[in-house]
């Protein structure tokens, strides 16, 4: 009842100023579209971008790299045990390019709490015959199924269908750009050769397309059977295992475990990925800076009104205190005043945002290093909202915090008198 | 019957700035219930500033004031925005309604603000006092669609509201012509001898003052008769 009247009374003097308080909600309704919009925007642009690479990047690869032998066999010698070894012409071991014991990894994997799941992987240097002329490229044995599931592989297949290279063997999926290379369409056998010089013929079931061209030039997937069987290897050989976590953040600390526990190497998203990290974050950063400062702006323009308002309205808020209502309720009038120009300057900012957001969300954007994005892409989270209305009742409770403790102030007995 | 309304004990003011003068100097009276009073004197004599000091606006002063035989604290705004609302009425010279509300809104204002009656009953109660005064039928225009006479009168009905203790006037009258001032103080008049209501008006107009059943003049801050 007492706070009803009090609103009442703001009400009417908002109401008897309304062009002015249009113009105040305007710019706190302007600031919330443009940040709104311009988070959604940018988070969409760094979702995607991270995309490009997070997604379709292991949180944790798990391989051995071609490198010397750390443990060379001077160093088992008890007799050298505590000299200084000078060894020259090391050479690296690539004997050693599979994962050793590697169902006995995969089953701890399985068990892993942590662990979303992991694929296999066998990569491959093959050439593809081209009339006279051979292509190198590389062939990656994949478990399609997995891929698809964990690293959207079918995002980037382009024609045809990933699956199918588990349903039909001697399959083959080509980067986009060697197949055009190798004049193919879907369906026609292509052939190969691996180092060791053995042939083969693979039907083409699909296109992929990874929006880096150096990489559609060369790259291309077959099953991981397949490949096994190209390589003459067994069953169990595979040279990579891609591990998704649950928790991306923990990539660091598991990958050292990981490569103590299995004696392979392991190489983390993060580390592998530092920079892109850091352009997300920047950009993040910028477009808050943006938005802050177009609210800080606004905050100003009710500031300026308010106290117009106030300078203005003088008169009734000495009749306001002499018949009874005391500096607190008058600071509570433009309170609520300064709050409800904060609330549905937001709310229409939220509104005005989301369908600003929608309208460049339909804005076409094709370009061929993306082959799924057809629109600019926009993340719509709540967050963004709850961020921006929240900033917008905070910038007007300051600015309207400063006016409302001058007009409680004021001395009636001056203004009375004063006439 | 001598309720003792109103009482001033040895009040003393001092305006700083911008040197140091003396405005009230030692004041002691008393009002009674039902007393329509006037305060006269010459311009600068402190009547007006004695006023602000009794309305408990202006605490800055020496001595202390009893309304209803409860002295008035300096330093507790809220509590003290209380006794305005709820003991003392207010009309001033310049008339101060709110020009954002209608007239009936403006007469319900302090009651609304007491909240010691539904909404409903405070709207009857503005209704009464607006009939009382002879303007119910202006009840429902704006503030600032009145004339000088009626935006008086609707700012008596104002301070009735609430039934107050007391009901001060700074110059009621001082801008209004002589048929309005007339019908102005015949409703003070009214007030005290039907109601019982207590008032103090402060004025220089010696024809309003003569009329009133005490005067108290005053000169150089002190109370000469």
């Amino acid at each position: 009842m007492k706070k009803g009247i009090l609103i009442n009374i703001a009400k009417a003097l908002l109401l008897a100023r309304w062009r002015q308080t249009l113009v105040a909600a305007i710019g706190v309704t302007f600031s919330i579209t443009m940040f709104v919009t311009l988070l959604g925007f940018m988070n969409g642009l760094n979702d995607l971008l991270d995309g490009l690479i997070l997604n379709r990047t292991p949180h944790i690869k798990l391989y051995n790299d071609i490198k010397p032998n750390a443990n060379q066999p001077i160093k088992n010698a008890a007799a050298y045990k505590e000299k200084y070894h000078f060894i020259q012409s090391i050479k690296s071991d690539a004997n050693k390019q599979a994962i050793y014991n590697s169902q006995a990894i995969m089953n701890s994997l399985k068990k892993d709490e942590r662990v979303v799941g992991f694929t296999q992987k066998l990569t491959a240097q093959v050439f593809f015959i081209n009339g006279t002329t051979d292509i190198t490229g590389v062939l990656n044995g994949v478990n399609a199924p997995e891929e698809i599931k964990l690293f959207h592989f079918n995002d980037y297949v382009v024609a045809g269908n990933a699956a199918d290279l588990e349903k039909e063997s001697n399959t083959i999926i080509l980067g986009k750009s060697l197949a055009e290379k190798l004049l193919v369409n879907l369906g026609d056998v292509i052939q190969l050769s691996t180092a060791r010089g053995d042939r083969f013929q693979l039907k083409v079931v699909g296109y992929f397309q990874s929006g880096l061209k150096d990489i559609d030039m060369v790259q291309s997937f077959a099953s991981i059977h397949t490949v096994q069987k190209i390589m003459n290897k067994p069953n169990s050989f595979v040279t990579e295992l891609d591990v998704k976590l649950k928790d991306i953040n923990l990539s660091i600390p598991t990958a050292k475990e990981y490569a103590q526990l299995y004696q392979t190497d392991a190489e983390d998203i993060q580390t592998a990925n530092a920079q892109f990290e850091t352009g997300s974050s920047v950009r993040s950063i910028i477009s808050y800076a943006v938005g802050i400062t177009l609210l800080i702006v606004a905050g100003f323009g009710i500031y300026n009104i308010l106290n117009m308002m106030i300078f203005e309205k003088m008169d009734s808020i000495a009749i306001l205190k002499a018949t009874g209502f005391s500096g607190k309720d008058v600071k509570s009038i433009f309170m609520y005043i300064a709050m409800s120009i904060g609330f549905f300057g937001g709310l229409a900012g939220l509104l005005f945002g989301f369908i600003l957001s929608s309208i460049i969300d339909q804005i076409p954007f094709v370009t061929a290093a993306l082959p799924t994005v057809k629109t600019f892409p926009i993340n719509y989270s709540i967050i963004f909202y709850i961020i921006g209305i929240s900033f917008s009742l905070i910038t007007t409770y300051f600015a309207g915090w400063f006016p409302a403790r001058k007009a409680s102030k004021i001395d009636p007995v001056v203004i009375i008198r004063g006439k | 019957m001598s309720q003792k309304i109103l009482e001033a004990k040895n009040i003393t003011k001092y305006f700083e700035d911008p040197v140091k003068v003396q405005v009230l100097n030692d004041i002691n009276f008393s009002i009674n219930k039902g007393e329509f009073v006037s305060l006269t004197g010459k311009s600068g004599c402190g009547k007006s500033t004695l006023l602000y000091v009794l309305s408990t606006m202006d605490t800055d002063y020496e001595g202390s004031i009893y309304i209803d035989q409860d002295e008035m604290p300096k330093n507790d705004e809220g509590y003290l925005a209380k006794i305005r609302n709820e003991k003392i009425g207010f009309v001033f010279q310049f008339h101060y309604l709110l020009n954002e509300f209608d007239v009936l809104n403006n007469v319900m204002l302090p009651g609304l603000k007491l909240n010691k009656y539904s909404k409903e009953k405070i709207e009857h109660r503005a209704y009464e006092k607006l009939k009382l005064l002879g303007i119910e039928h202006l009840a429902l225009k704006k503030a600032n669609q009145l004339s000088g006479g009626e935006k008086q009168r609707v700012a008596i009905a104002r301070a009735l509201i609430n039934d107050p203790h007391i009901i001060m006037g700074d110059e009621p009258t001082g801008n209004l012509d002589k048929k309005n001032s007339d019908l102005v103080f015949d409703i003070f008049k009214k007030l005290a001898h039907e109601y019982n209501q207590t008032l103090l008006i402060v004025t220089h107009d010696p024809s309003f003052a003569d009329r009133t059943d005490r005067i108290i003049k005053m000169e150089d801050g002190k109370i000469i008769s």
